[in-house]
Protein backbone atom coordinates (compact mmCIF):
# COMPACT_ATOMS: atom_id res chain seq x y z
CA UNK A 1 0.00 0.00 0.00
CA UNK A 2 2.99 2.32 0.06
CA UNK A 3 4.06 2.69 -3.63
CA UNK A 4 1.20 5.22 -4.80
CA UNK A 5 0.77 2.97 -8.90
CA UNK A 6 2.71 0.98 -10.23
CA UNK A 7 5.20 1.37 -13.14
CA UNK A 8 3.39 -0.71 -15.82
CA UNK A 9 0.14 1.63 -15.10
CA UNK A 10 2.20 4.70 -15.32
CA UNK A 11 3.29 3.75 -18.63
CA UNK A 12 0.07 2.81 -19.72
CA UNK A 13 -1.44 6.09 -18.49
CA UNK A 14 1.72 8.27 -20.03
CA UNK A 15 1.18 6.73 -23.59
CA UNK A 16 -2.34 7.12 -23.49
CA UNK A 17 -1.56 11.24 -22.11
CA UNK A 18 -0.09 11.06 -25.26
CA UNK A 19 -2.23 9.82 -27.51
CA UNK A 20 -5.17 11.86 -26.21
CA UNK A 21 -5.74 15.16 -27.45
CA UNK A 22 -7.07 16.46 -23.77
CA UNK A 23 -5.12 14.82 -21.06
CA UNK A 24 -7.19 16.58 -18.72
CA UNK A 25 -10.22 14.10 -19.22
CA UNK A 26 -7.64 11.23 -17.77
CA UNK A 27 -7.65 12.83 -14.51
CA UNK A 28 -10.62 11.05 -12.93
CA UNK A 29 -9.48 7.42 -14.29
CA UNK A 30 -5.27 7.88 -13.04
CA UNK A 31 -6.85 9.59 -9.61
CA UNK A 32 -9.28 6.37 -9.33
CA UNK A 33 -6.27 4.01 -10.32
CA UNK A 34 -4.33 5.63 -7.19
CA UNK A 35 -6.94 5.21 -5.20
CA UNK A 36 -7.80 1.90 -6.19
CA UNK A 37 -4.27 0.51 -5.18
CA UNK A 38 -3.16 2.75 -2.41
CA UNK A 39 -6.45 3.58 -0.84
CA UNK A 40 -6.51 7.07 -1.00
CA UNK A 41 -4.43 10.18 -2.82
CA UNK A 42 -2.02 12.10 -0.27
CA UNK A 43 -0.65 15.04 -1.63
CA UNK A 44 2.15 12.81 -3.65
CA UNK A 45 -0.79 11.39 -5.75
CA UNK A 46 -1.91 14.79 -6.95
CA UNK A 47 1.57 15.62 -8.15
CA UNK A 48 2.23 12.25 -9.57
CA UNK A 49 -0.95 12.48 -11.52
CA UNK A 50 0.04 15.96 -12.80
CA UNK A 51 3.39 14.95 -13.79
CA UNK A 52 1.69 12.24 -15.47
CA UNK A 53 -0.41 13.84 -17.86
CA UNK A 54 1.50 17.28 -18.09
CA UNK A 55 -1.19 19.44 -16.51
CA UNK A 56 -0.64 21.59 -13.00
CA UNK A 57 -1.57 20.37 -9.72
CA UNK A 58 -4.15 22.78 -8.74
CA UNK A 59 -6.25 21.52 -11.95
CA UNK A 60 -5.86 18.15 -10.00
CA UNK A 61 -7.01 18.96 -6.56
CA UNK A 62 -10.17 20.95 -7.77
CA UNK A 63 -11.41 17.71 -8.90
CA UNK A 64 -9.66 15.82 -5.89
CA UNK A 65 -11.57 17.97 -3.57
CA UNK A 66 -14.87 18.54 -5.66
CA UNK A 67 -15.54 14.37 -5.93
CA UNK A 68 -17.05 12.49 -2.95
CA UNK A 69 -15.46 9.31 -3.80
CA UNK A 70 -12.04 10.21 -4.22
CA UNK A 71 -10.36 10.14 -0.45
CA UNK A 72 -8.05 13.01 0.22
CA UNK A 73 -7.32 11.47 3.71
CA UNK A 74 -6.20 7.70 4.92
CA UNK A 75 -8.96 5.37 5.09
CA UNK A 76 -9.52 1.82 5.56
CA UNK A 77 -9.27 -0.87 3.91
CA UNK A 78 -12.95 -1.12 3.02
CA UNK A 79 -14.84 2.16 3.22
CA UNK A 80 -18.80 1.80 3.82
CA UNK A 81 -21.05 3.95 2.09
CA UNK A 82 -24.13 4.15 3.48
CA UNK A 83 -27.28 5.70 1.99
CA UNK A 84 -29.54 8.53 4.00
CA UNK A 85 -31.78 9.65 1.03
CA UNK A 86 -35.08 9.39 1.29
CA UNK A 87 -35.89 5.68 0.37
CA UNK A 88 -33.24 4.36 2.54
CA UNK A 89 -34.69 6.90 5.14
CA UNK A 90 -38.49 5.74 4.50
CA UNK A 91 -37.45 2.44 5.17
CA UNK A 92 -35.21 2.73 8.61
CA UNK A 93 -32.08 3.94 7.02
CA UNK A 94 -31.93 5.90 10.07
CA UNK A 95 -31.61 2.52 12.77
CA UNK A 96 -29.11 1.28 9.88
CA UNK A 97 -26.93 4.01 10.25
CA UNK A 98 -27.06 3.96 13.99
CA UNK A 99 -26.46 -0.18 13.99
CA UNK A 100 -23.53 0.82 11.99
CA UNK A 101 -21.80 3.40 14.49
CA UNK A 102 -22.32 1.23 17.33
CA UNK A 103 -21.38 -1.96 16.27
CA UNK A 104 -18.44 -0.08 14.48
CA UNK A 105 -17.64 1.79 17.28
CA UNK A 106 -17.17 5.19 14.94
CA UNK A 107 -18.91 8.16 13.58
CA UNK A 108 -19.01 9.40 10.42
CA UNK A 109 -15.92 10.19 8.60
CA UNK A 110 -14.11 7.72 11.40
CA UNK A 111 -11.73 4.47 11.03
CA UNK A 112 -12.22 1.94 13.36
CA UNK A 113 -9.13 1.20 15.82
CA UNK A 114 -7.75 -1.91 13.72
CA UNK A 115 -7.65 0.11 9.96
CA UNK A 116 -10.36 -2.06 8.54
CA UNK A 117 -13.59 0.33 8.23
CA UNK A 118 -13.87 3.72 7.37
CA UNK A 119 -17.42 5.04 7.57
CA UNK A 120 -19.49 7.58 5.39
CA UNK A 121 -22.88 8.75 4.58
CA UNK A 122 -23.92 9.09 0.89
CA UNK A 123 -26.37 10.19 -1.06
CA UNK A 124 -28.73 7.66 -3.08
CA UNK A 125 -26.75 4.64 -4.54
CA UNK A 126 -29.64 3.81 -6.99
CA UNK A 127 -30.76 0.61 -5.07
CA UNK A 128 -34.20 2.38 -3.64
CA UNK A 129 -36.25 -0.80 -4.00
CA UNK A 130 -33.68 -2.56 -2.02
CA UNK A 131 -33.68 0.18 0.82
CA UNK A 132 -31.84 0.47 3.15
CA UNK A 133 -28.68 0.37 1.39
CA UNK A 134 -24.91 0.31 1.78
CA UNK A 135 -21.78 0.31 -0.49
CA UNK A 136 -18.55 -0.96 0.55
CA UNK A 137 -15.72 -0.82 -1.74
CA UNK A 138 -17.60 -1.04 -4.98
CA UNK A 139 -20.05 -3.79 -3.82
CA UNK A 140 -23.70 -2.21 -3.06
CA UNK A 141 -25.65 -4.15 -0.25
CA UNK A 142 -29.16 -3.88 0.20
CA UNK A 143 -32.35 -4.90 2.46
CA UNK A 144 -30.28 -4.28 4.97
CA UNK A 145 -30.89 -5.49 8.71
CA UNK A 146 -28.69 -5.39 11.85
CA UNK A 147 -28.06 -9.27 11.25
CA UNK A 148 -27.66 -8.64 7.86
CA UNK A 149 -24.94 -5.94 9.27
CA UNK A 150 -23.47 -7.98 11.08
CA UNK A 151 -22.88 -10.83 8.76
CA UNK A 152 -21.51 -8.77 6.24
CA UNK A 153 -19.01 -6.70 8.14
CA UNK A 154 -17.75 -10.45 9.27
CA UNK A 155 -17.64 -11.46 6.00
CA UNK A 156 -15.63 -8.14 5.23
CA UNK A 157 -13.40 -8.92 8.24
CA UNK A 158 -12.53 -12.19 7.33
CA UNK A 159 -11.73 -11.14 3.71
CA UNK A 160 -9.19 -8.86 4.85
CA UNK A 161 -7.51 -11.13 7.02
CA UNK A 162 -6.69 -13.01 4.56
CA UNK B 1 -47.79 -7.57 -14.63
CA UNK B 2 -47.35 -9.75 -17.83
CA UNK B 3 -50.22 -7.61 -19.03
CA UNK B 4 -48.00 -4.57 -19.36
CA UNK B 5 -46.24 -4.91 -22.99
CA UNK B 6 -42.57 -5.29 -22.06
CA UNK B 7 -40.29 -3.70 -24.21
CA UNK B 8 -37.16 -2.74 -22.57
CA UNK B 9 -37.33 -5.62 -20.20
CA UNK B 10 -38.18 -8.02 -22.46
CA UNK B 11 -35.12 -9.93 -21.94
CA UNK B 12 -34.87 -9.39 -18.62
CA UNK B 13 -34.10 -12.51 -16.34
CA UNK B 14 -33.21 -12.49 -12.32
CA UNK B 15 -29.97 -12.68 -12.20
CA UNK B 16 -28.61 -12.77 -15.58
CA UNK B 17 -27.71 -10.23 -17.95
CA UNK B 18 -28.60 -10.57 -21.90
CA UNK B 19 -25.39 -10.14 -24.15
CA UNK B 20 -25.00 -10.20 -27.52
CA UNK B 21 -26.07 -14.10 -28.68
CA UNK B 22 -29.55 -13.18 -26.52
CA UNK B 23 -29.98 -9.78 -27.37
CA UNK B 24 -29.45 -10.75 -31.30
CA UNK B 25 -31.97 -13.91 -31.32
CA UNK B 26 -34.92 -11.25 -29.65
CA UNK B 27 -34.03 -9.13 -33.25
CA UNK B 28 -31.16 -7.01 -31.67
CA UNK B 29 -29.77 -4.63 -34.03
CA UNK B 30 -31.97 -5.06 -36.49
CA UNK B 31 -33.15 -1.27 -35.96
CA UNK B 32 -29.41 -0.27 -36.43
CA UNK B 33 -29.71 -2.33 -40.05
CA UNK B 34 -33.13 -0.53 -40.93
CA UNK B 35 -31.63 2.96 -39.76
CA UNK B 36 -28.42 2.61 -41.75
CA UNK B 37 -30.95 1.94 -44.78
CA UNK B 38 -32.59 5.67 -44.01
CA UNK B 39 -31.49 8.72 -44.50
CA UNK B 40 -30.38 10.37 -41.14
CA UNK B 41 -32.88 13.08 -41.47
CA UNK B 42 -35.80 10.42 -41.93
CA UNK B 43 -34.97 8.72 -38.65
CA UNK B 44 -34.95 12.00 -37.02
CA UNK B 45 -37.89 12.85 -38.16
CA UNK B 46 -39.64 9.05 -37.41
CA UNK B 47 -37.77 9.50 -33.48
CA UNK B 48 -39.87 12.77 -33.49
CA UNK B 49 -43.10 11.46 -35.24
CA UNK B 50 -42.84 8.50 -31.89
CA UNK B 51 -43.34 11.36 -29.05
CA UNK B 52 -40.10 9.72 -27.49
CA UNK B 53 -39.56 11.75 -24.40
CA UNK B 54 -36.07 12.23 -22.58
CA UNK B 55 -36.28 10.14 -19.32
CA UNK B 56 -33.48 11.77 -17.39
CA UNK B 57 -36.44 14.29 -15.91
CA UNK B 58 -36.70 17.15 -17.76
CA UNK B 59 -38.73 15.23 -20.44
CA UNK B 60 -37.89 17.34 -23.56
CA UNK B 61 -39.06 15.67 -26.71
CA UNK B 62 -36.23 13.64 -28.39
CA UNK B 63 -37.24 14.09 -32.03
CA UNK B 64 -37.30 17.67 -31.27
CA UNK B 65 -33.55 18.03 -29.63
CA UNK B 66 -31.88 16.13 -32.56
CA UNK B 67 -33.91 18.25 -35.09
CA UNK B 68 -31.84 21.32 -33.66
CA UNK B 69 -28.43 19.60 -33.82
CA UNK B 70 -25.74 20.61 -36.46
CA UNK B 71 -25.86 18.20 -39.39
CA UNK B 72 -22.33 19.35 -40.45
CA UNK B 73 -19.71 16.28 -40.59
CA UNK B 74 -17.04 17.00 -38.10
CA UNK B 75 -16.09 16.16 -34.49
CA UNK B 76 -19.44 15.71 -32.56
CA UNK B 77 -19.77 13.88 -29.64
CA UNK B 78 -23.24 11.35 -28.46
CA UNK B 79 -23.04 11.37 -24.63
CA UNK B 80 -25.19 9.03 -22.30
CA UNK B 81 -26.02 10.13 -19.42
CA UNK B 82 -25.60 7.22 -16.79
CA UNK B 83 -25.18 9.76 -13.27
CA UNK B 84 -28.75 8.59 -12.36
CA UNK B 85 -28.24 9.83 -9.04
CA UNK B 86 -31.69 11.45 -8.31
CA UNK B 87 -32.97 9.67 -5.20
CA UNK B 88 -35.67 6.90 -5.68
CA UNK B 89 -34.03 6.32 -9.37
CA UNK B 90 -32.73 3.02 -10.10
CA UNK B 91 -34.12 2.63 -13.43
CA UNK B 92 -31.03 2.74 -15.81
CA UNK B 93 -29.02 0.45 -13.08
CA UNK B 94 -31.72 -2.26 -14.13
CA UNK B 95 -32.10 -1.66 -17.40
CA UNK B 96 -27.55 -2.00 -18.09
CA UNK B 97 -28.05 -5.06 -15.05
CA UNK B 98 -30.96 -6.75 -17.63
CA UNK B 99 -30.00 -5.64 -21.15
CA UNK B 100 -27.08 -3.16 -21.80
CA UNK B 101 -26.82 -3.77 -25.97
CA UNK B 102 -30.41 -1.83 -26.13
CA UNK B 103 -28.38 1.08 -25.15
CA UNK B 104 -25.70 0.58 -27.49
CA UNK B 105 -27.44 0.12 -30.14
CA UNK B 106 -29.90 3.51 -29.75
CA UNK B 107 -26.43 5.16 -29.52
CA UNK B 108 -25.37 3.94 -32.79
CA UNK B 109 -28.48 4.99 -34.58
CA UNK B 110 -28.96 8.57 -33.16
CA UNK B 111 -24.75 8.85 -33.58
CA UNK B 112 -26.21 8.00 -37.27
CA UNK B 113 -29.28 10.12 -37.12
CA UNK B 114 -27.14 13.08 -36.21
CA UNK B 115 -23.84 12.10 -37.72
CA UNK B 116 -21.46 11.82 -34.68
CA UNK B 117 -18.85 10.21 -34.81
CA UNK B 118 -17.57 9.58 -31.04
CA UNK B 119 -19.58 8.61 -27.73
CA UNK B 120 -19.24 8.67 -24.11
CA UNK B 121 -20.94 6.29 -21.84
CA UNK B 122 -20.97 8.18 -18.28
CA UNK B 123 -21.93 6.42 -15.47
CA UNK B 124 -21.82 7.17 -11.75
CA UNK B 125 -19.23 5.46 -9.44
CA UNK B 126 -21.46 3.18 -7.76
CA UNK B 127 -22.76 1.21 -10.70
CA UNK B 128 -19.27 -0.51 -11.60
CA UNK B 129 -21.30 -3.88 -12.24
CA UNK B 130 -23.02 -1.77 -15.18
CA UNK B 131 -19.37 -0.45 -16.54
CA UNK B 132 -18.85 -3.89 -16.89
CA UNK B 133 -21.58 -5.02 -19.27
CA UNK B 134 -21.36 -1.77 -21.14
CA UNK B 135 -17.91 -2.18 -21.63
CA UNK B 136 -18.40 -5.95 -23.04
CA UNK B 137 -21.61 -5.27 -25.02
CA UNK B 138 -19.43 -2.52 -26.70
CA UNK B 139 -16.70 -4.75 -27.49
CA UNK B 140 -19.09 -7.26 -28.56
CA UNK B 141 -20.62 -4.58 -30.58
CA UNK B 142 -17.11 -4.31 -31.98
CA UNK B 143 -16.86 -7.70 -32.91
CA UNK B 144 -19.85 -7.69 -35.02
CA UNK B 145 -19.37 -4.59 -36.42
CA UNK B 146 -21.85 -2.51 -35.10
CA UNK B 147 -19.54 0.00 -33.66
CA UNK B 148 -16.42 1.34 -35.65
CA UNK B 149 -14.85 3.05 -38.90
CA UNK B 150 -17.81 1.56 -41.46
CA UNK B 151 -20.48 0.04 -39.55
CA UNK B 152 -21.81 -2.91 -41.97
CA UNK B 153 -20.65 -1.00 -45.03
CA UNK B 154 -22.67 2.12 -44.73
CA UNK B 155 -19.45 3.94 -44.67
CA UNK B 156 -20.51 5.31 -41.63
CA UNK B 157 -18.08 5.37 -38.20
CA UNK B 158 -18.71 5.39 -34.42
CA UNK B 159 -16.84 4.51 -31.57
CA UNK B 160 -17.62 4.55 -27.80
CA UNK B 161 -16.17 4.26 -24.74
CA UNK B 162 -17.18 4.10 -20.83
CA UNK B 163 -16.56 6.87 -18.08
CA UNK B 164 -16.34 5.87 -14.82
CA UNK B 165 -17.22 9.01 -12.03
CA UNK B 166 -16.32 9.24 -8.87
CA UNK B 167 -19.42 10.98 -7.39
CA UNK B 168 -21.18 14.06 -6.79
CA UNK B 169 -25.08 14.37 -7.55
CA UNK B 170 -24.32 17.53 -9.67
CA UNK B 171 -22.46 15.21 -12.44
CA UNK B 172 -25.97 14.57 -13.68
CA UNK B 173 -26.73 18.00 -14.80
CA UNK B 174 -25.61 17.82 -18.50
CA UNK B 175 -23.35 20.67 -18.81
CA UNK B 176 -21.90 19.55 -15.32
CA UNK B 177 -21.34 15.63 -17.04
CA UNK B 178 -19.54 17.48 -19.91
CA UNK B 179 -17.08 19.80 -17.66
CA UNK B 180 -16.81 15.89 -15.61
CA UNK B 181 -15.82 14.21 -19.19
CA UNK B 182 -13.53 16.89 -19.82
CA UNK B 183 -11.64 16.44 -16.55
CA UNK B 184 -12.84 20.20 -16.08
CA UNK B 185 -14.36 20.74 -11.64
CA UNK B 186 -17.95 20.01 -12.79
CA UNK B 187 -19.91 22.81 -11.83
CA UNK B 188 -22.76 23.61 -14.60
CA UNK B 189 -21.41 25.97 -17.27
CA UNK B 190 -24.08 29.02 -18.50
CA UNK B 191 -26.62 28.16 -21.07
CA UNK B 192 -26.75 29.38 -24.21
CA UNK B 193 -24.09 28.02 -25.53
CA UNK B 194 -26.27 24.88 -25.54
CA UNK B 195 -24.22 21.57 -26.06
CA UNK B 196 -25.33 21.17 -29.26
CA UNK B 197 -23.73 24.29 -30.11
CA UNK B 198 -21.04 24.20 -28.20
CA UNK B 199 -20.42 21.13 -25.76
CA UNK B 200 -17.31 18.57 -25.16
CA UNK B 201 -14.19 20.31 -25.91
CA UNK B 202 -15.76 22.77 -27.30
CA UNK B 203 -17.51 20.50 -30.21
CA UNK B 204 -21.43 19.98 -31.03
CA UNK B 205 -22.70 17.42 -28.46
CA UNK B 206 -26.01 15.52 -27.88
CA UNK B 207 -26.69 14.27 -24.21
CA UNK B 208 -29.37 12.05 -23.18
CA UNK B 209 -30.47 9.71 -20.79
CA UNK B 210 -29.60 6.18 -20.79
CA UNK B 211 -33.66 4.53 -20.97
CA UNK B 212 -34.13 7.43 -23.50
CA UNK B 213 -30.89 5.82 -26.20
CA UNK B 214 -32.89 2.16 -25.13
CA UNK B 215 -36.37 3.21 -26.56
CA UNK B 216 -34.79 4.12 -30.50
CA UNK B 217 -34.10 0.59 -31.81
CA UNK B 218 -37.37 -0.32 -30.83
CA UNK B 219 -38.77 2.70 -32.23
CA UNK B 220 -37.01 2.42 -35.57
CA UNK B 221 -37.99 -1.57 -36.07
CA UNK B 222 -41.99 -1.10 -35.07
CA UNK B 223 -42.66 2.20 -36.25
CA UNK B 224 -43.88 5.50 -34.32
CA UNK B 225 -47.43 4.94 -34.19
CA UNK B 226 -46.69 1.18 -32.55
CA UNK B 227 -44.58 3.45 -29.85
CA UNK B 228 -47.29 5.94 -29.28
CA UNK B 229 -50.22 3.09 -29.11
CA UNK B 230 -48.33 1.65 -26.57
CA UNK B 231 -48.94 4.52 -24.31
CA UNK B 232 -52.96 4.33 -22.07
CA UNK B 233 -53.08 8.02 -22.78
CA UNK B 234 -53.09 10.20 -25.93
CA UNK B 235 -50.69 12.91 -24.55
CA UNK B 236 -47.70 10.26 -23.67
CA UNK B 237 -45.97 7.68 -26.15
CA UNK B 238 -44.50 4.76 -25.11
CA UNK B 239 -43.35 2.70 -21.77
CA UNK B 240 -41.09 3.74 -19.14
CA UNK B 241 -39.09 1.97 -16.50
CA UNK B 242 -40.65 2.82 -13.46
CA UNK B 243 -38.79 2.45 -10.16
CA UNK B 244 -40.98 1.61 -7.45
CA UNK B 245 -39.72 2.20 -3.81
CA UNK B 246 -41.09 3.58 0.18
CA UNK B 247 -44.24 2.30 1.61
CA UNK B 248 -45.55 -0.42 -0.74
CA UNK B 249 -45.27 -3.86 -0.80
CA UNK B 250 -42.91 -4.50 -3.78
CA UNK B 251 -40.54 -2.37 -4.24
CA UNK B 252 -39.38 -3.30 -7.67
CA UNK B 253 -38.46 -1.23 -11.04
CA UNK B 254 -40.99 -1.95 -13.65
CA UNK B 255 -41.74 -1.43 -16.83
CA UNK B 256 -45.31 -0.14 -17.47
CA UNK B 257 -47.50 2.46 -20.54
CA UNK B 258 -46.79 5.80 -20.25
CA UNK B 259 -50.08 7.36 -18.98
CA UNK B 260 -51.32 3.93 -16.07
CA UNK B 261 -52.93 6.03 -13.25
CA UNK B 262 -50.99 6.45 -10.25
CA UNK B 263 -53.62 4.35 -8.06
CA UNK B 264 -53.33 1.10 -10.61
CA UNK B 265 -49.30 1.98 -9.88
CA UNK B 266 -50.06 1.94 -6.17
CA UNK B 267 -52.53 -0.77 -5.63
CA UNK B 268 -51.92 -3.33 -8.42
CA UNK B 269 -48.54 -3.15 -9.59
CA UNK B 270 -46.70 -2.38 -6.02
CA UNK B 271 -49.51 -4.28 -4.02
CA UNK B 272 -50.54 -1.80 -2.04
CA UNK B 273 -49.39 0.36 1.12
CA UNK B 274 -47.51 -1.76 3.47
CA UNK B 275 -48.79 -3.52 6.95
CA UNK B 276 -52.38 -2.36 5.47
CA UNK B 277 -51.32 1.45 5.93
CA UNK B 278 -53.00 4.16 4.49
CA UNK B 279 -51.57 6.07 1.11
CA UNK B 280 -50.69 9.49 2.47
CA UNK B 281 -48.65 11.42 -0.39
CA UNK B 282 -45.55 10.29 -3.21
CA UNK B 283 -43.24 11.75 -5.19
CA UNK B 284 -44.16 10.79 -8.62
CA UNK B 285 -40.67 10.75 -10.30
CA UNK B 286 -37.86 11.75 -8.14
CA UNK B 287 -36.47 13.68 -5.28
CA UNK B 288 -37.28 16.88 -7.26
CA UNK B 289 -40.79 16.26 -7.94
CA UNK B 290 -43.77 18.09 -6.15
CA UNK B 291 -45.23 15.63 -3.75
CA UNK B 292 -48.58 14.04 -4.89
CA UNK B 293 -51.68 13.93 -2.12
CA UNK B 294 -54.14 11.21 -1.45
CA UNK B 295 -56.67 13.20 -3.63
CA UNK B 296 -54.60 12.99 -6.58
CA UNK B 297 -54.37 9.33 -7.40
CA UNK B 298 -56.09 9.20 -10.39
CA UNK B 299 -53.51 11.11 -12.05
CA UNK B 300 -52.40 9.39 -14.88
CA UNK B 301 -48.44 8.81 -14.89
CA UNK B 302 -47.60 10.61 -18.16
CA UNK B 303 -45.59 14.44 -18.76
CA UNK B 304 -48.26 16.68 -19.39
CA UNK B 305 -51.04 14.88 -16.62
CA UNK B 306 -48.57 15.27 -13.71
CA UNK B 307 -47.88 18.83 -14.78
CA UNK B 308 -51.28 19.49 -15.08
CA UNK B 309 -51.23 18.21 -11.32
CA UNK B 310 -48.47 20.39 -9.92
CA UNK B 311 -45.63 17.78 -10.44
CA UNK B 312 -43.31 16.27 -12.79
CA UNK B 313 -43.18 12.64 -14.17
CA UNK B 314 -39.21 13.23 -13.73
CA UNK B 315 -37.10 10.37 -13.65
CA UNK B 316 -40.49 8.07 -12.62
CA UNK B 317 -39.22 6.75 -9.47
CA UNK B 318 -42.44 6.78 -7.61
CA UNK B 319 -41.23 6.92 -3.27
CA UNK B 320 -44.81 6.22 -1.59
CA UNK B 321 -45.12 7.17 1.77
CA UNK B 322 -47.85 6.00 4.29
CA UNK B 323 -50.02 7.90 6.89
CA UNK B 324 -47.31 7.32 9.74
CA UNK B 325 -45.09 9.43 7.86
CA UNK B 326 -44.04 13.14 9.37
CA UNK B 327 -44.22 15.19 5.51
CA UNK B 328 -41.82 17.50 7.72
CA UNK B 329 -39.36 15.16 8.30
CA UNK B 330 -38.96 13.53 5.18
CA UNK B 331 -39.07 16.88 2.99
CA UNK B 332 -35.88 17.75 5.71
CA UNK B 333 -34.13 14.83 4.16
CA UNK B 334 -34.85 15.90 0.66
CA UNK B 335 -33.44 19.52 1.42
CA UNK B 336 -30.58 18.12 3.27
CA UNK B 337 -29.73 16.13 0.19
CA UNK B 338 -30.01 18.68 -1.90
CA UNK B 339 -27.93 21.67 0.11
CA UNK B 340 -25.35 18.58 0.43
CA UNK B 341 -24.90 18.14 -3.20
CA UNK B 342 -25.28 21.78 -4.51
CA UNK B 343 -21.91 21.97 -6.20
CA UNK B 344 -21.42 25.68 -4.21
CA UNK B 345 -21.49 27.55 -7.88
CA UNK B 346 -24.24 30.02 -7.24
CA UNK B 347 -25.47 31.74 -3.75
CA UNK B 348 -29.37 30.77 -4.10
CA UNK B 349 -28.25 27.10 -4.47
CA UNK B 350 -25.44 27.23 -1.62
CA UNK B 351 -26.75 29.63 0.65
CA UNK B 352 -29.70 29.42 0.20
CA UNK B 353 -30.77 25.41 0.26
CA UNK B 354 -28.74 25.91 4.16
CA UNK B 355 -31.59 28.46 5.46
CA UNK B 356 -34.64 25.73 3.57
CA UNK B 357 -32.79 23.27 5.63
CA UNK B 358 -32.11 25.19 8.98
CA UNK B 359 -35.99 25.86 9.01
CA UNK B 360 -36.99 22.55 8.23
CA UNK B 361 -34.58 21.24 11.02
CA UNK B 362 -36.26 24.16 13.63
CA UNK B 363 -39.54 22.99 12.81
CA UNK B 364 -39.32 19.18 12.88
CA UNK B 365 -37.72 19.96 16.54
CA UNK B 366 -40.70 21.93 17.58
CA UNK B 367 -38.60 25.14 18.11
CA UNK B 368 -40.48 26.76 14.93
CA UNK B 369 -42.74 29.48 15.03
CA UNK B 370 -45.33 30.49 12.96
CA UNK B 371 -43.13 33.27 11.35
CA UNK B 372 -40.79 30.63 10.19
CA UNK B 373 -43.15 29.04 8.01
CA UNK B 374 -44.36 32.29 6.30
CA UNK B 375 -39.85 32.70 6.27
CA UNK B 376 -39.93 28.95 4.33
CA UNK B 377 -42.86 30.24 1.70
CA UNK B 378 -40.32 33.28 1.28
CA UNK B 379 -37.35 31.52 0.93
CA UNK B 380 -38.93 29.25 -1.62
CA UNK B 381 -39.93 32.45 -3.86
CA UNK B 382 -36.43 33.48 -3.39
CA UNK B 383 -34.39 30.68 -4.76
CA UNK B 384 -37.14 29.70 -7.58
CA UNK B 385 -35.88 31.02 -10.75
CA UNK B 386 -32.55 32.65 -9.12
CA UNK B 387 -30.27 29.94 -9.53
CA UNK B 388 -27.37 29.03 -11.65
CA UNK B 389 -29.07 25.32 -12.72
CA UNK B 390 -32.19 23.05 -12.05
CA UNK B 391 -29.98 21.58 -8.79
CA UNK B 392 -31.82 24.66 -6.47
CA UNK B 393 -35.13 24.76 -8.41
CA UNK B 394 -35.73 20.78 -8.04
CA UNK B 395 -35.22 21.28 -4.56
CA UNK B 396 -37.91 23.61 -4.06
CA UNK B 397 -40.06 21.02 -6.06
CA UNK B 398 -40.90 19.05 -2.84
CA UNK B 399 -40.50 22.03 0.01
CA UNK B 400 -43.51 23.97 -2.65
CA UNK B 401 -45.49 21.14 -2.48
CA UNK B 402 -45.01 20.55 1.37
CA UNK B 403 -46.62 24.52 1.61
CA UNK B 404 -49.31 23.65 -0.59
CA UNK B 405 -50.75 20.12 0.44
CA UNK B 406 -49.15 19.55 3.95
CA UNK B 407 -49.86 23.22 5.24
CA UNK B 408 -51.69 22.07 8.66
CA UNK B 409 -48.47 19.21 9.25
CA UNK B 410 -46.71 22.31 9.29
CA UNK B 411 -48.74 24.55 11.39
CA UNK B 412 -49.39 21.63 13.75
CA UNK B 413 -45.27 21.03 14.65
CA UNK B 414 -45.58 24.67 15.32
CA UNK B 415 -48.54 24.84 17.94
CA UNK B 416 -47.37 21.84 19.52
CA UNK B 417 -43.48 22.29 19.62
CA UNK B 418 -43.25 19.03 18.81
CA UNK B 419 -43.52 16.71 16.08
CA UNK B 420 -46.56 15.15 15.94
CA UNK B 421 -45.73 12.02 14.86
CA UNK B 422 -42.60 11.02 17.40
Amino acid sequence: MTELLPQHQIDEFRAKAAAVEHPHELIVDVLRAIQSHHGWVPDAGIDLVAEVLGVLPVEIEELATFYDKIFRRPVGKRVIHVCDSICCWANGGEAIVAHLQSSLGIGFGETTGDGIFTLLPTCCLGACGDAPAMMVGLTTHGRLTPARIDAILAQYRAEVAK
Amino acid sequence: MSDYPQILFRNRRPGATAFMSEYAAGGGYQGLRKALSMTPAEVRELVKASGLRGRGGAGFPTGVKWSFFPEERGEKYLLANGDEMEPGTYKDHQLLLADPHQMVEGMVIAAYAMQIPHGYVFLRYAYEECARNVERAIAEAEEKGYLGRDILGSGFGFDLHVHRSAGRYILGEETALINGLEGRRPNPRSKPPFPAQRGLFGKPTNVNNIETYANVPHIVVNGADWYKALARTPEGAGTMLVGLSGHLNRTECVELPMGIPLREVIEQVGGGVRGGRTFKACLPGGASTPFLAASQLDTPLDHVHLEQAGSRLGTAGVTVFDETTCMVAATLNLARFFARESCGWCTPCRDGLQVIVWLLEEIEAGRGHADQIAMLRDQVKNIRGRSFCALAEGAMGPVGALLEHFGDELQDHVKRGRCPFK
